[in-house]
């Protein structure tokens, strides 16, 4: 029995590390990087069919669903109209009512625009889908998003895509102190160290895409995520030392060699 | 007859069901979702939903994404 389980609306899941499916050089290696990352989870996005060439292989032919689960998005939405019929279209293809919503606000910045993500939020949560809304590293969006009846909130640690790293540390660690539901960090992550940190700083589980497929070798680094998110939770639940501004020695100060006897 | 399928106006023999129209086009119906005049239609219903003229249909399945 897992003492520390990962669960959002009722699932338990092994894995607090979601992954994505964009960006990969070919199928092989982003199977390979799925194996390797750990993740139960994986995202995908809805588009059209292409009608005249279908040539092309399903990537669904390259996902093992018995082993992942699917969990469809809204990218590239912008409006809560558009992002609730793609959630739609993605229940129907996917046959679960679970799903990450996007409603983007800005293309160069890729920011969510909260006002319409939690007008969608509402629609769908009516509708009975588990909604997972990417949002700001913002407490009171945060705040109304969990209102609404987001399964889980996912703030951004930095813009889609950026490798930038946890922008702002403290607004990830209020957020995650004031919510009842579950805080997945969901975008900015550049290497290990960003997950470590997001973790360390109290997620409970981080969303990342980029970082792994568009890494020079993406098996390794999913590898070195996975390891990461379990790292820094483990050191969340540990407990960190506070910070101090001046030493505070590891080594006893009595008994060193050549000091004189008091 | 003319629809209009994911955006662009093709022709058709005439009115079909949305099974007919997926396998005109080739298209496994377990991978896809459909939606015909803004309206999703469920896998059970592709036998007895009929695409008429003009009518508005959009065939979705999942791509990589994050």
């Amino acid at each position: 029995m897992n003492a520390d389980p990962f669960v959002i609306a009722g699932r338990t899941f092994r894995s607090r590390l979601i992954v994505g499916t964009g960006k990969y050089a070919s199928n092989d290696i982003m199977v390979k990087a799925h194996e390797a990352s750990g993740a139960d989870v994986v995202t995908v996005a809805v588009r059209r069919v292409n009608i005249s060439d279908r040539t092309k292989p399903s990537m669904l032919d390259f996902i093992d669903a018995s082993r992942y689960f699917l969990l469809p998005n809204t990218a590239g939405c912008y409006t809560a109209a558009d992002a609730i019929r793609t959630a739609r279209l993605g229940r129907e293809a996917g046959l679960s009512s679970w799903v990450k919503l996007e409603v983007i606000g800005d293309e160069r910045t890729l920011f969510p625009d909260n006002e319409a993500l939690l007008e969608a939020t509402r629609a769908l949560v009516k509708d009975g889908f588990v909604v997972l809304p990417y949002t700001s590293d913002d407490l009171i969006a945060c705040k109304k998003l969990q209102d609404a009846g987001a399964a889980a909130v996912m703030p951004l640690g930095a813009p889609i895509g950026s490798g930038l790293g946890i922008q702002n540390r403290n607004n990830i660690e209020i957020i995650r102190e004031a919510l009842t539901v579950p805080m997945i960090v969901d975008a900015g992550v550049g290497t290990a160290s960003d997950a470590a940190v997001a973790m360390e700083l109290g997620a409970d589980g981080v969303l990342m895409n980029t970082a792994i497929a568009g890494a020079a070798d993406p098996v390794a680094m999913a590898e070195a995520m996975k390891l990461a998110v379990e790292a820094g939770r483990l050191a969340f639940r540990a407990g960190r030392i506070p910070r101090k501004r001046y030493a505070s020695a590891s080594s006893p100060v009595e008994g060193l060699v050549g000091t004189p006897r008091t | 007859m003319q629809i209009r399928l994911n955006g662009e106006l093709v022709d058709i023999a005439g009115p079909m069901t949305v099974s007919a129209l997926l396998a005109h086009y080739a298209i496994d119906p377990r991978r896809v979702a459909v939606e015909h005049n803004l309206v999703v239609v469920k896998r059970a219903a592709y036998d007895e939903t009929l695409v008429k003229e003009d009518d508005e249909v959009e065939v979705v399945n999942f791509v990589g994404g994050g």
